[in-house]
């Protein structure tokens, strides 16, 4: 299986080369990537930089262009294809229909890989992409068990991406309205979720409010860690009960499942975290790496490896889990 | 402006829903109306046998009807679900996820509000592939809406303009999950709701509805203060989406303004008569957080 890790710089780019990675994913600085944070990202130049660092270590470079392009003004979107294609990226990775019909008629020869924002989660969503844009591999959504997994890999030709270490999407990805109901701003048009521009904390009596767009996302006593106010995993009330309503704040580790994964015929591993530290990144690389090694060798995967990387945050085998739902 | 009355999102009891769509034939100034399971595949077996009922009595009424398929599909007996909808459906089938999309293919349909379609480029593309009508995604402000409407004449666009916007959905079912239950053995606890569970936030502001594996908003989406603003546009129709209020009166308030019998603002004054509990929000379309409201939805 493909090790598929983040590039949220140019740095963080060389340090998964350099520890290990098959293949990076990386994005351009504007709204056209989902991690359209500040200080991440790559301009056009940086991105031929990436690619021949890469290639020189074996590396692939994939550029995620998984935003949906804003309607008036689709050149944005255009540009970025085209400077990804020029700078030599492997594969695009895509959601938007219309961009992977530009994408597919003007570089027939470009691999085209369906993003985890289109949400296609069967074998009859993934057909449809391979058959209209000639997409080669399918990221799949957070919304299956890996016994599903199975039944799409042996249902279809595309290659088979799956997440298995970082932050978790709750809800179908590329189909949540939450962060811009709160904030004005989504995943889907402004590559953001829950972005710190709409972030407050405030303490009072010992207690720390956290607030998205003024809306309460969350509390914590003194001694408890406040975490992120990311909006699907606050704590909410109802008539049944309060707390978190939709997931704890837990992020996604799939280690102890690569063997299921490897059987169910997955192509690639995704690791999550675009946004992240070159130290985090070095170490969750390697530890897949280690992982994989060890698959390919038929020794136990390391138990816990990854533990000292989730920094004071619990783990979740997420939908891979049926009982999740 | 034509006005389309969506799906039922709900788990309503199957009486009640039938009754619901009965008077809707009956009585309410709707052009369109959308019937279908579009949240949970294992609602559907228990209204599944009144449907022909229901699209003979609202066809007889002169309603044009649609058939809604499911958002999202994991299931082999939801693939083979959406796929008999799809290709045997004597009615236009509108498809909410690229799932039915794949079995429509150069066959005429609709487009439901599930589908990403931001931008002229999809549009364009969808219309070449048999797309006549498209409900566009909830959070499109103003100004992708006119941008859309202005590059693609051949396609009937609609607008979500009444009731709770659907916001996400997941695998995970938040009614099962608060009723310590698994989806599986669900026992249907989100038919306890048939308007949403109320989900505030920890000071105990109206915040999000739970619907079983689909969150919406607490607020309904209303805007019949922009209808002059939409035709405008060039937008074919208004999409209102039941709720458990009086709908044939909401739909009367809209159509009375989208005909110039009633202003904007004494059509809003209607719905806050006629939905006296609900709070309403515009902010979508105005380019803002979706909760927000304003009087007039600045274009």
């Amino acid at each position: 299986m493909e090790l598929i890790c983040p590039a949220g710089t140019p740095s963080s780019l060389r340090t998964a080369v350099d520890a290990g990675a098959d293949a990076v994913y990386c994005g351009f600085r504007n709204e056209t990537n989902a991690r359209n944070f500040p200080g991440l990202n790559f301009s056009p130049e940086e991105l031929a930089e990436g690619v021949t660092y890469a290639h020189r270590r074996g590396a692939k470079v994939l550029v995620a262009i998984n935003t949906f392009p804003r309607a008036g003004a689709i050149g944005l979107w255009h540009q970025a294809v085209d400077d990804a294609v020029k700078a030599g990226a492997a594969a695009l990775i895509l959601c938007d229909i219309g961009l992977m019909a530009y994408t597919a008629e003007h570089y027939p020869g470009t691999r085209l890989h369906v993003s985890v924002q289109a949400a296609a989660a069967n074998v009859d969503a993934i057909r449809f992409y391979v058959e209209r844009f000639n997409a080669k591999r399918v990221v799949l959504p957070r919304v299956l068990s890996v016994p599903e997994i199975a039944a799409i890999t042996r249902g279809t030709a595309c290659e088979v991406e799956v997440f298995v270490f970082g932050g978790l999407c709750v809800m179908a990805e590329g189909r949540c309205s939450l962060s811009s109901y709160a904030t004005g701003l989504s995943p889907n048009m402004n590559g953001v979720c829950s972005p710190a521009s709409h972030v407050a904390y405030e303490e009072q009596h010992g207690t720390i409010t956290s607030r998205l767009g003024g809306f309460t996302i969350n509390k914590f006593g003194s001694g408890e860690p406040a975490a992120y106010p990311t909006l699907c995993k606050g704590r909410f009330r109802t008539d049944l009960s309060t707390g978190y309503i939709f997931e704890d704040p837990v992020s996604l580790d799939a280690a102890t499942l690569l063997p299921g994964l490897r059987d169910a015929g997955v192509t690639a591993l995704k690791i999550e975290g675009r946004q992240r530290s070159r130290a985090y990144i070095e170490n969750v690389v390697r530890s897949f790496r280690e992982a994989l090694s060890a698959l390919d060798e038929g020794r136990p995967i390391p138990a816990g490896m990854l533990r000292p990387l989730s920094e004071g945050q619990s783990n979740t085998l997420g939908a891979y889990r049926k009982t999740w739902r | 402006m034509k006005l389309t009355l969506g799906p039922v999102l709900y788990n309503w009891e199957p009486s009640v829903w039938r009754d619901f769509y009965f008077r809707i034939a009956d009585e309410a100034p709707v052009d369109i109306v959308c019937v279908g399971e579009v949240v949970c595949s294992k609602r559907l077996p228990f209204f599944q046998d009144l449907v022909p009922e229901v699209v003979e009595r609202l066809a007889a009424a002169g309603k044009e009807v649609l058939l809604s398929s499911q958002a999202l599909i994991t299931l082999e007996r939801e693939r083979r679900q959406t796929a008999s909808l799809a290709r045997e459906a004597d009615l236009l089938v509108e498809a909410n996820d690229v799932t039915a999309l794949a079995h429509l293919v150069g066959r005429p349909h609709a487009v439901g509000p599930y589908v990403n379609v931001y931008n002229e480029s999809t549009l364009a593309w969808l219309a070449g592939n048999g797309a006549r009508r498209v409900c566009l995604p909830p959070e499109l402000p103003a100004s992708s809406i006119a941008a859309l409407a202005k590059a693609c004449s051949d396609v009937q666009l609609e607008v979500w303009s009444f009731g709770r916007v659907p916001l996400a959905i997941s695998a995970r079912c938040y009614h099962a999950r608060l009723h310590k239950l698994t989806k599986d053995n669900c026992q249907f606890v989100c038919g306890k709701d048939p308007d949403g569970l109320p989900t505030d936030t920890l000071d105990g502001q109206a915040f999000l509805s739970v619907n079983g594996v689909q969150t919406l908003s607490s607020t309904y989406a209303n805007l019949i203060g922009s209808l002059p603003d939409l035709a405008a546009m060039g937008v074919a129709a208004c999409r209102l989406s039941p709720q458990t209020c009086d709908m044939i009166a909401v739909a009367g308030a809209f159509r009375g303004v989208a005909d110039g019998m009633l202003d904007p603002a004494e059509g809003q004054h209607a719905l806050d008569l006629i939905c006296a509990e609900a709070s309403f929000s515009n902010g979508f379309f105005s380019g803002t957080a979706g909760a927000h409201h304003t009087a007039a939805a600045a274009v």
